[in-house]
């Protein structure tokens, strides 16, 4: 279906979001707002090892505590396979996920969950955990990636057997995968210029405001309920199930609104362990996440290690590219190597590419999505070394991306060929932008990078029900995490064509909706809009049938517009357009209730482009960084609600930067988590950002009815690499590991001073 | 140990409640009272998501102790509207797109109604130092500096 | 209820469901009763901005809260008849910053106090709070040594008055006797042609434990000649530092070139900082001497009136 640059009603309109009025004044219930009669408290006991062998736990003392109602470890829960298994679009190691809930045979990191008790107070719970006595033989552990991989490093698992690659003995390396396309030597020897250069990330957590938390329910008759904050009700639901060994069917699961995510929300931790004690205990019991537990125990995304060479004629066009992303997983393999690989110059149409990665246990939390995973950190990468050949070669940065610039039929490394995209257009419009043609004075510098991430699609429920009254509901199974029930509602009254107000949207739980895969990848505007679209024209359908009824005629003589049933033409007889709400009030008559579904796994999500440029202030004497001026320009195909695409381009954006400066986890010599606290992770506060210039670019994604790509994940793409090219232009000095923290920067301008005044 | 028998004004109320030493205001209002629009961030006055009024002071409501506030008034993000009337921030933040997740969001307006009654004419860097204790993931601050200096000119009655 | 998690140190004796007594003496008598009669297991409450946090990390087990605020001279901010300031141990950082008297004084004092922590930790931050939680790195500290505070200390034998800079005693110990608490402080006149100020380094531009913190106070004479000068580090050591060679480098001199290096080469040589999360030891160190420069330059100008 073809979506022409028509004008809308709705889409495209700045609305009200109908969960506003609940956050503005406090009534939303986020994940620990919830509670119910009868509740008990779940504390957890974490390991303070960062890796241990498990010998004993001995929770006699503690079960013998008065108001202790359950207490649970690791024998509590059955072993699972190592066969991945499906659940939604992704394939699951369920033994891996057990063991990270609850450790069994190691404890593997700073903060790993060792047991779990359920008291009648918090108070309670929290004297239990000291009672319980866990004998732990202290390993030497290790929490560098590179370290992780030379020989003799500590083995977190001594049985895992790596994929994609064949290794003598046991290894941390987990897993390794590789693209390529064309011939990287020939490319090289074709080139006039050939750079070569590492670069490291530190890793860094989503950063969420919002802790876990989790109210689970088990009665008698083995009935689960769970009310929690996720991006995936869905996901919850069948990692209970699995862990659990209990039937899908038997287990409900509520979302909460939700307080951030971004990827990190999408596992489980509480959630299984709350439900087994609450199956233990025969109470319902509510678990949260303290801030510390959040940074010692919850996802982070990797930190990453990599080598890049690239080679280019004198005239700027690329003709060989190669990489190595090294990225720590945690504890359990699942680092994001394969989209780090992917996606490091898909924005660029270079016909000899060699990229590999490697995906690296170490003892860490183990990693979670963290928007657009893995490509922030292989575009650290790329975007910087990019940018040092333009500086070499002497031609403008965007110029040099403009020249090599991935277009229509475009073949990208990873496989597959562009459709209709925009990233030139993101281009044209920084080469001509105000900020790209301002001044910049002493100490400033001016640094732009371009991004790129696939997006998703996935399976998506929707279901409409048009009510007596004309006005609907929309039903979905996606969390809203920036503002989606808007772009949802704004889709459905467009093609219903009744007022935004007539639609109420909300978010349903496992039992009330359709398979929904998780919120995340960019693609609940896509594809539960799209499933939302496609319930939408359902009701429209027979709404039609119904008008055909009433007046008789064939159902095909009957088109639907502006909200109005018509005839066809004016052959099909002189009929008055009947109203959505005219329709709905006879429907009863006419045969029942008017409800549109639709259930698909959405295919045809539609790329993304970015390029972002980022002016910056070094002090030269205490290296600290201030952002002057940011503009952010993305192709999000169609921008359904300006608003909130802007907001996800802003907020991404802010991340990025957080993690450019100044963010990093901080262990000491024992492995344990220094700064679990927003103290000392520090993310990027309101006076360290200036307004975040937004610009939407609208190449519409003709697989959509709207048009819409996703718009979440690409704007945390660019910004690392933006800040480290502005940093290069205002100090000369190129920084190749993150965070460029003010330490770091100072003694690389020192360095710099002294390397100069010697020569 | 008894509990201690506190009785506060709350968001205009007369409101009474027990609590152990221990409990913080945050404690209070979310277990006690049910009033679980101040949220929990992060328990050490580092995100500024529990914010709330005492005695006229923006302070966190996870560093003041229930048991100090027999004889004080409080005012929470429950208070802010007054019944079905939005304040001007809260009306505005909606119009404005300044929330996306929400989580910080009654953080942030109680903050910025203390700002404003204030200050009524704070300039972009004053509010982005005054709300650096209210931290958001989401939103990048930019459209809730906007909210907020717009919502100060519509009460300025400038014309914008 | 909300605890954070204690498996670090598991401990060996039986758990005791603990409650702890919540005390608000409306006098300094009663307070140091209060005091002596809990055997070192009191703690004082004032804004609550670093007690809270402790209590909550089960870094501190006191069997009695003492909330010092419903003491009158805990909470004056006074000027008195001869310019000085008397300012209550409890104050909030938020009062003291809407005094326009104390503010163009001894803007530095209040510009240190004010950088602790967000405006909702100025709405309870305290001066008394700020230096006996003893952290190297608090804000307030190098400015109130630098402008020759006092302290006023009640305890079981009487009163007695300290210096600021001679409180703390190391990272979380100050020098205060069992029973003893700050009642109040005193900050003395300002001199005519003075000036004061505080500079910190942190990473972002708020809400960050200070790396480096410098406190400057000096006076000039009507040629611009530097007569007298006090600097302070902070979080470059165990304690507060007061910097003598670094005042002795420009007292005499109208801060030329000359002088300057010599300040900054003499807060460098100060320093004796650790390396941790906040910051490295030469990066604190090469910091304390930029930020003494910047920091006299401020409390020059503000003497001349140039500010």
């Amino acid at each position: 279906m073809s979506s022409e640059n028509r004008k809308y009603k709705w889409v495209g309109t700045r609305q009200i979001r109908p969960d506003g009025h609940d956050k503005v004044t406090g009534r939303a219930k986020f994940g620990s707002d919830f509670s119910v009669s009868g509740m008990i408290h779940g504390r957890v006991l974490r390991s303070p090892h960062a890796h241990a062998i498990i010998k004993s736990i001995d929770t006699s003392d503690a079960e013998s505590l008065n108001g202790v109602k359950a207490i649970i470890t690791s024998k509590d829960f059955k072993d699972q396979s190592p066969e991945l298994k499906a659940a939604g679009e992704g394939m699951i190691n369920y033994k891996d996920m057990t063991r990270n809930i609850m450790a069994r045979e190691k404890a593997l990191y700073d903060g790993h969950a060792v047991a779990a008790v359920a008291a009648t107070t918090a108070e309670i719970a929290e004297a239990a955990l000291e009672l319980i006595k866990v004998d732990y033989e202290v390993l030497p552990h290790v929490i560098d990636v590179d370290e992780a991989m030379k020989d003799g490093a500590p083995i977190l698992h001594e049985d895992m057997v790596p994929s994609g690659i064949t290794i003598d003995g046991p290894t941390n390396i987990a897993k390794f995968v590789e693209f390529s396309l064309g011939d990287t030597k020939k490319g090289f020897e074709e080139a006039d210029i050939i750079i070569e250069r590492s670069y490291k990330t530190e890793a860094v957590h989503q950063g969420y405001i919002e802790p876990h938390a989790v109210v689970a329910s088990v009665t008698e008759d083995g009935q689960a309920q769970i009310w929690c904050c996720t991006q995936g009700q869905f996901q919850v639901r069948a990692f209970v199930a699995q862990l659990l060994g209990m039937p899908t069917s038997s287990i409900r699961v509520t979302p909460s609104e939700i307080g951030g995510g971004f990827g990190g929300k999408t596992v489980v931790y509480l959630e299984p362990l709350a439900t087994l004690l609450s199956k233990k205990s025969g109470k319902p019991v509510k678990m949260i996440m303290t801030r510390e537990e959040v940074f010692r125990a919850s996802g982070p995304t990797s930190g990453g290690s990599m080598t890049y060479k690239i080679g280019a004629k004198k005239d700027g066009k690329i003709t060989a590219v190669e990489g190595s992303n090294k990225l720590l997983a945690g504890a359990f393999s699942g680092a994001p190597a394969g989209p780090a690989c992917m996606c490091a110059v898909a924005p660029y149409d270079i016909k000899n590419v060699y990229i590999n990665g490697y995906d690296v246990v170490v003892n860490r939390p183990k990693v979670a999505a963290y928007r657009a995973p893995g490509a922030p950190i292989s575009a650290f990468g790329a975007e910087s070394i990019i940018d040092e050949v333009a500086k070499e070669l002497g031609i403008d940065p965007l110029t040099i991306r403009k020249l090599n610039a991935a277009k229509k039929g475009t073949q990208a490394a990873y496989g597959p060929t562009f459709r209709e995209i925009g990233y030139e257009q993101t281009l044209d419009i920084a080469i001509e932008h105000d900020h790209y043609l301002s001044p910049l004075g002493p100490n400033q510098g001016r640094g732009v990078a371009s991004g790129f991430w696939f997006n998703i699609g996935g399976e998506s429920s929707a279901t409409v029900n048009i009510n007596e009254d004309g006005t609907a509901v929309v039903i979905s199974g996606s969390p809203d995490i920036g503002g989606s029930r808007a772009s949802l509602a704004l889709m459905a009254a467009e093609t219903l064509g009744i007022d935004y107000d007539k639609v109420r949207p909300i978010v349903a739980d496992t039992a009330s909706v359709g398979y929904n895969f998780v919120t995340g990848g960019s693609r609940v505007t896509f594809a539960t809009g799209l499933a939302v679209v496609e319930a939408a024209k359902d009701a429209v359908r027979q709404l039609c049938e119904r008008a055909a009824k009433i007046w008789e005629v064939d159902a095909e003589a009957v088109i639907w517009d502006d909200g109005h049933a018509k005839p066809a033409s004016s052959n099909v007889g002189d009929f008055e357009p009947l109203s959505l709400s005219s329709l709905a009030g006879q429907a009863n008559k006419t045969g029942g209730p008017i409800c549109g579904h639709n259930a698909q796994n959405v295919q045809g999500a539609g790329p993304a482009f970015a390029t972002h440029i980022c002016d910056v202030e070094v002090d030269p004497e205490t290296g600290n960084v201030t952002i002057l001026r940011y503009t952010a320009i993305q192709d999000v195909g169609r921008a359904i609600h300006p608003s909130y695409v802007e907001g996800q381009i802003q907020g991404g954006a802010a991340q990025g930067i957080g993690w450019a400066l100044n963010e990093e986890y901080i262990y000491n010599s024992k492995g344990k988590l220094d700064n679990p606290g927003f103290l000392d992770y520090r993310i990027p506060v309101a006076s360290d950002l200036p307004m975040i210039d937004a610009v939407i670019v609208e190449v519409p994604n003709d697989r959509h009815p709207y048009g819409v790509r996703g718009v979440g994940e690409v704007p945390i793409v660019p910004p690392m690499a933006a800040v480290a090219n502005a940093i290069e232009n205002a100090t000369g000095v190129r920084m190749s590991a993150l965070p460029m923290s003010p330490p770091r920067l100072l003694a690389a301008l020192d360095q710099a001073n002294v390397k100069e005044a010697a020569e | 140990m008894a509990k201690h028998h506190i009785s506060m004004t709350l968001n205009g109320e007369p409101t009474e409640f027990l609590c152990s030493t221990r409990q913080t205001l945050l404690d209070v209002l979310r277990d006690e009272l049910n009033l679980t629009g101040s949220k929990e961030g992060c328990a050490s006055g580092d995100c500024g998501a529990c914010s709330v009024m005492v005695d006229d002071r923006l302070v966190c409501a996870c560093l003041v102790l229930g048991a100090e506030c027999d004889g004080k008034t409080v005012e929470s993000i429950e208070g802010m509207a007054d019944g079905e009337n939005l304040h001007p921030l809260q009306q505005k933040f909606l119009e404005e797109a300044a929330l996306q997740c929400g989580i910080c969001t009654p953080g942030v307006l109680v903050a910025a109604k203390a700002l404003l009654e204030k200050n009524n004419n704070p300039t972009e860097t004053e509010v982005r130092y005054w709300l650096a204790g209210n931290l958001c993931r989401c939103t990048g601050y930019d459209k809730i500096v906007r909210a907020v200096m717009s919502t100060a000119a519509d009460m300025r009655g400038d014309s914008k | 209820m909300n605890f954070a998690p204690v498996a670090y140190k598991p401990k060996g004796e039986k758990i005791k469901m603990e409650s702890i007594q919540f005390r608000k003496p409306e006098t300094v008598d009663e307070a140091v009763k209060l005091l002596q009669g809990a055997d070192g297991n009191a703690k004082i409450l004032a804004g609550g901005t670093d007690l809270l946090v402790q209590l909550r990390a089960h870094m501190i087990d006191p069997s009695v809260i003492v909330d010092i605020k419903h003491i009158d001279e805990t909470r004056e901010l006074t000027k008195n008849v001869d310019g000085s300031y008397t300012i209550g141990a409890a104050v909030a950082g938020a009062e003291a910053h809407e005094r326009d008297d104390i503010t163009a004084d001894w803007p530095g004092v209040i510009e240190a106090w004010d950088l602790i922590g967000s405006t909702q930790i100025q709405g309870r931050a305290s001066l008394g709070g700020n230096l006996c939680n003893a952290s190297p790195a608090g804000d307030s500290v190098p400015a109130m040594v630098a402008a020759g505070m006092t302290a006023n200390i009640a305890g079981p034998d009487g009163r007695r008055t300290l210096p600021v800079e001679e409180i703390t005693a190391g990272p979380g110990k100050t020098n205060l006797k069992k029973g003893e608490f700050i009642v109040s402080f005193n900050l003395p006149a300002k001199p005519s042609n003075g000036g004061d100020a505080y500079l910190r380094l942190i990473p972002r531009t708020e809400m960050d434990i200070a790396v480096v913190g410098c406190g400057a106070a000096l006076t000039l004479d009507d040629s611009g000649t530097v007569t007298s000068a006090k600097i302070s580090l902070g979080a470059v050591a165990a304690t507060v530092l007061v910097v003598e060679d670094a005042a002795n480098a420009i007292i005499g001199t109208k801060l030329e070139p000359e002088a300057m290096s010599a300040l900054d080469a003499a807060c460098q040589a100060a320093c004796n900082p650790i390396d941790d999360k906040r910051g490295t030891v030469e990066y604190r160190t090469k910091v304390a001497g930029v930020l003494g420069k910047r920091v006299v330059k401020i409390a020059a100008d503000r003497a001349g009136n140039k500010v």
